[in-house]
């Protein structure tokens, strides 16, 4: 359990995905089975203990400790948890920290009146890492900040590079902790495992942005067109084995949407995009969002956010993998499809007719509905490849809206940004009850600019800082002295969580206007404007 | 027997000693200053007289530039008994820093002792500290919550060795406060077999060198900034707490963010700080070290300079002492301390100095 301690803390404060991949994977290089595939199931949050909660373990803190000194080091630790890790009064004991797999299973299987002595136990015979980890599993708030995908990009270096991330994602979801099978694999012990009819995730093909050089050398009779939808990539799995919805990252959202899962009563792996869909019109994200946040959601929300899963792509019909077929032949499979199913809350994604390149990106630009983002051009003979390859793919995003906005705060970014003032929070203006015109914030921006400018700003923001809040720094920003910000984004939408009353889509800096003084930079009510 | 309440008071500058004539660790320049360590916020420039142990006096100097702690200075050894005044007075090890003491003072049979600042665990670069029995005992609490309990230090530095070696093409940079930290951290890569060089920031070189005067050995130092980029990958680079991750920090190989300090026992604030491999090493009690020390020096009463207080007092209560604050200001409880780059310490800039 000590190796897995480390693991977690570390994950959990390192930035960097390659070191995350390197820390994961040494772990899976060194600790015995069946503790790293305890870990690995645990990483990836396929443990729940349902007799294991929170309250045992205020009930063991107050058991052990001074509620004075409790409430204080609670209070000032702010993480139940980790409160009880670090002030538990350890008793002596002879007996080595538990094994990882021994603390999973005893807490399947002990019954609950046992819980407290069985937990103190550990805890006396732990440091305080391993204390924490503990805590943490029965309370169920890892939160390492690693992707399934990462792990899964660290297990495939256990291969050699025989293996790819890829593969390990195709059995995946017939797998079960503690993975003895998978790792035999991986170490060339044993053979591929065979998810048989287990409803698994199969890597979704991905679209290049379409650059204007690209766009040049498009040949567009060679390719279908269809819009990019602004809701989520989603991958149904439907097998005599099982059904399930998963995001673009391989996480099962099922629960999320039971009503999809109900209404997927077929045999067939499809590929389309989740939307909040009211009247035939498609929601802002934001609404989505609503959906997304819940893990399993009320009756109110289903009614209030309803779902449809506009459908791309058909990857599996009825057990045959149509994934080598070119596009245009899958997409006939997918009519037929249609025909044949009429599944409920499901539609298809229409082809756009378009006589040429110019026509077509007429469409795109007049297309200013906030639930599209664009185009997609898609080669008529790809075959369905997982990744992105190379000039099958291309997405084509509406070119972005601006305002140009005046920069008010500022934060250091993470990982190799951290001693640049990177995260932007800018604001426009508006007139106050008093009929004074004050900057009120809008929105952040982490992204867009040139190393340069980066370099640019941060001296800046150190030269024109005002007032200082922690991390944070307000920078000067009176209507004659500060920086204007042309802010590119993708939609603007109306937020009841923002002061402004305004949320933008993906706000990035599209150049800095050094040419502009604050006063020249925009008012809200354009902003407003620009809600579709 | 006068209680030690009516000899000893708390002024606007500091602790006054009324029988003896003179502050202990004023926060401004004072006529008479008797000094327990040369930590900046404890140690302040152009008192009159100073009275340290030879090694305070020393660094002070190497901090404050030569003289400039007080018209006269007065070295004291550990143990040795000088009358000041009425007053009774002398030295013990406080275990903190190199030279950090204990003061005791003897006024008509009754006894107080300021800790200063202070540790239990061993620590390879200094006295370790000795309780001495007495009437009211004056001690710190920066590290007074019983969450923050610090685990052996070998261990922490294993652990960044073993991080070394996970990531041989990355730096390790540790913060590390100039004075104290960052010497037993050398000390203490050295007990753990790194023999090889260990590279300083700036503002850390004169400390380091003055140590190694006073008789601790450091090994291989040299200058984080002659170095080139390339050759500071797999190396191990010490820094001020307020450079790892700011423009200095910039001149390394990817780094990996390290900080020596009590504070990263609590997640959080290792988070907050951007640090990505928290070291628990304290140069200060934990929690159980802070019990502990009250009950080896059983004193009645417990007065509570600086520190989360509250907690301390509460605990002295519970075995059966008086417990006070004493809400002495000035003194620092963070280990931020601003340095320009590359910069020695200046004592304008000093008077930020950290403690923990």
């Amino acid at each position: 359990m000590i190796a897995f301690a480390e693991l977690l803390e570390r994950l959990t404060l390192t930035p960097g995905r390659l070191a995350k991949i390197a820390l994961l994977r040494r772990f899976f290089e060194t600790e015995p089975d069946p503790d790293r595939g305890i870990g690995l199931a645990a990483l990836t949050g396929e443990l729940a203990f349902a007799a294991a909660k929170p309250s045992l373990i205020r009930a063991l803190a107050e058991s052990r400790t001074d509620p004075v000194l409790f409430a204080w080091s609670y209070d000032y630790v702010g993480d139940l948890a980790e409160t009880v890790a670090l002030m538990w009064p350890e008793r002596r004991v002879n007996a080595p920290p538990p094994l990882l797999a021994e603390v999973v299973e005893s807490l399947a299987v002990t019954p609950k009146a046992e819980l407290p002595s069985l937990v103190s136990g550990w805890l006396d015979a732990s440091p305080v890492p391993v204390r924490l980890a503990i805590l943490k599993l029965i309370t169920g708030t890892l939160r390492v900040g690693a992707s399934v995908r990462l792990a899964k990009i660290a297990l495939a270096e256990l291969s050699g590079g025989t293996i790819e991330a890829d593969d390990i994602e195709e059995v995946w979801h017939g797998l079960a902790p503690p993975y003895g099978e998978l790792f035999a694999w991986l170490e060339g012990r044993g053979p591929k495992p065979d998810p048989a009819d287990a409803p698994v995730f199969r890597p979704p093909m991905l679209a290049h942005p379409l650059e204007a050089a690209d766009l040049a050398a498009l040949e567009f009779e060679r390719y279908v067109a269809e819009w990019k939808w602004d809701g989520i990539r989603v991958q149904l799995v439907s097998t005599p084995g099982g059904r399930r919805l998963y995001s673009r990252g391989a996480d099962d959202i099922s629960a999320t949407f039971p009503e999809v899962i109900e209404h997927m009563r077929f045999d067939a792996v499809l590929d389309g995009e989740l939307l909040v869909l009211r009247d035939g019109i498609v929601a802002p994200f934001a609404d989505l969002q609503q959906r997304l946040n819940r893990k399993s959601p009320t009756a109110k929300m289903m009614s209030d956010y309803p779902v449809r899963v506009r459908l791309y792509d058909i990857l599996f019909d009825e057990g045959e993998d149509l994934r080598p077929l070119p596009f245009d032949a899958r997409r006939e499979r997918l009519q037929h499809f249609m025909e044949r199913e009429k599944p409920d809350g499901m539609d298809l994604s229409e082809i756009i007719v378009s006589p040429d390149l110019p026509a077509l990106s007429e469409l795109r630009d007049g297309a200013r509905a906030a639930s599209i983002e664009g185009l997609m051009l898609k080669r008529r003979d790809s075959p369905y490849l997982p990744g992105r390859p190379k000039g099958m793919w291309w997405k084509w995003k509406r070119d972005p809206l601006n305002v140009d906005a005046v920069l008010m705060y500022a934060q250091r970014g993470h990982g190799k940004r951290s001693s640049f003032y990177s995260d932007y929070t800018f604001g426009l203006w508006c007139t106050t009850e008093t009929g004074a015109d004050e900057l009120v914030p809008v929105g952040k921006a982490y992204s867009g600019f040139t190393d340069q400018e980066l370099v640019q700003l941060d001296r800046w923001i150190r030269n024109n800082t005002v007032k200082r809040f922690g991390p944070v720094r307000e920078v000067e920003h009176d209507p004659q002295h500060g920086i204007v910000l042309e802010i590119a984004f993708d939609a603007a939408q109306r937020s009841t969580r923002h002061k402004s009353g305004v949320a933008m889509r993906f706000p990035r800096v599209g150049r800095l206007r050094l040419d502009k003084k604050p006063e020249d930079a925009d008012r809200l009510e354009t902003l407003i404007d620009l809600i579709f | 027997m006068p209680h030690p309440d009516t000899w000893l008071t708390v002024r606007p500058e500091g602790l006054w000693c009324e029988p003896g004539q003179f502050f202990v660790d004023p926060v401004e320049a004072v006529g008479r200053a008797v000094i327990t360590h040369a930590h900046a916020d404890h140690a302040r420039p152009g008192h009159g007289a100073v009275l340290a142990s030879a090694e305070t006096l020393e660094i002070m100097d190497v901090r404050m530039g030569e003289g400039r702690s007080g018209q006269a200075q007065r070295a004291l050894s550990y143990g040795e008994h000088l009358r000041l005044g009425e007053v009774d007075l002398w030295l013990q090890p406080a275990g903190h820093v190199l030279g950090s003491a204990q003061v005791a003072m003897e006024y008509r049979g009754s006894r107080a002792v300021v800790s200063g600042d202070y540790k239990r665990v061993p620590d390879p670069t200094c006295l370790p500290f000795e309780p001495i029995a007495c009437d009211v005992f004056v001690t710190e609490a920066t590290f007074g919550l019983p969450v923050f309990r610090h685990p052996d230090p070998a261990g922490e530095v294993r652990r960044l060795l073993d991080s070394v070696r996970l990531f041989p093409a990355r730096t390790h940079v540790v913060g590390c406060y100039a004075l104290g930290k960052c010497q037993r951290l050398i000390v203490l890569l050295r007990q753990a077999g790194w023999d090889g060089p260990l590279y300083l920031h700036g503002a850390l070189l004169a400390v380091c060198q003055a140590y190694e005067r006073l008789g601790v050995p450091l090994g291989d130092l040299r200058p984080a900034t002659a170095s080139r980029k390339d050759e500071l990958a797999g190396a191990i680079v010490l820094a001020p707490p307020s450079a790892i991750a700011d423009r200095w920090a910039r001149r390394l190989a990817d780094p990996v963010v390290c900080l020596a300090s009590g504070w990263m026992r609590v997640r959080q604030r290792a988070k907050a700080k951007g640090v990505e491999l928290p070291l628990v090493i304290s140069d200060h009690c934990d929690w159980s070290e802070l019990c502990r020390t009250m009950e080896d020096v059983d004193a009645p009463e417990i007065w509570v300079t600086h520190g989360r207080e509250e907690a301390l007092i509460h605990q002295a209560e519970l075995q059966g002492r008086i417990g006070r604050p004493l809400r002495l200001i000035g003194y620092g409880d963070e280990d931020q301390e601003e340095v320009a780059e590359g910069a020695p310490l200046s004592p304008a800039v000093a008077a930020a100095d950290p403690a923990a």
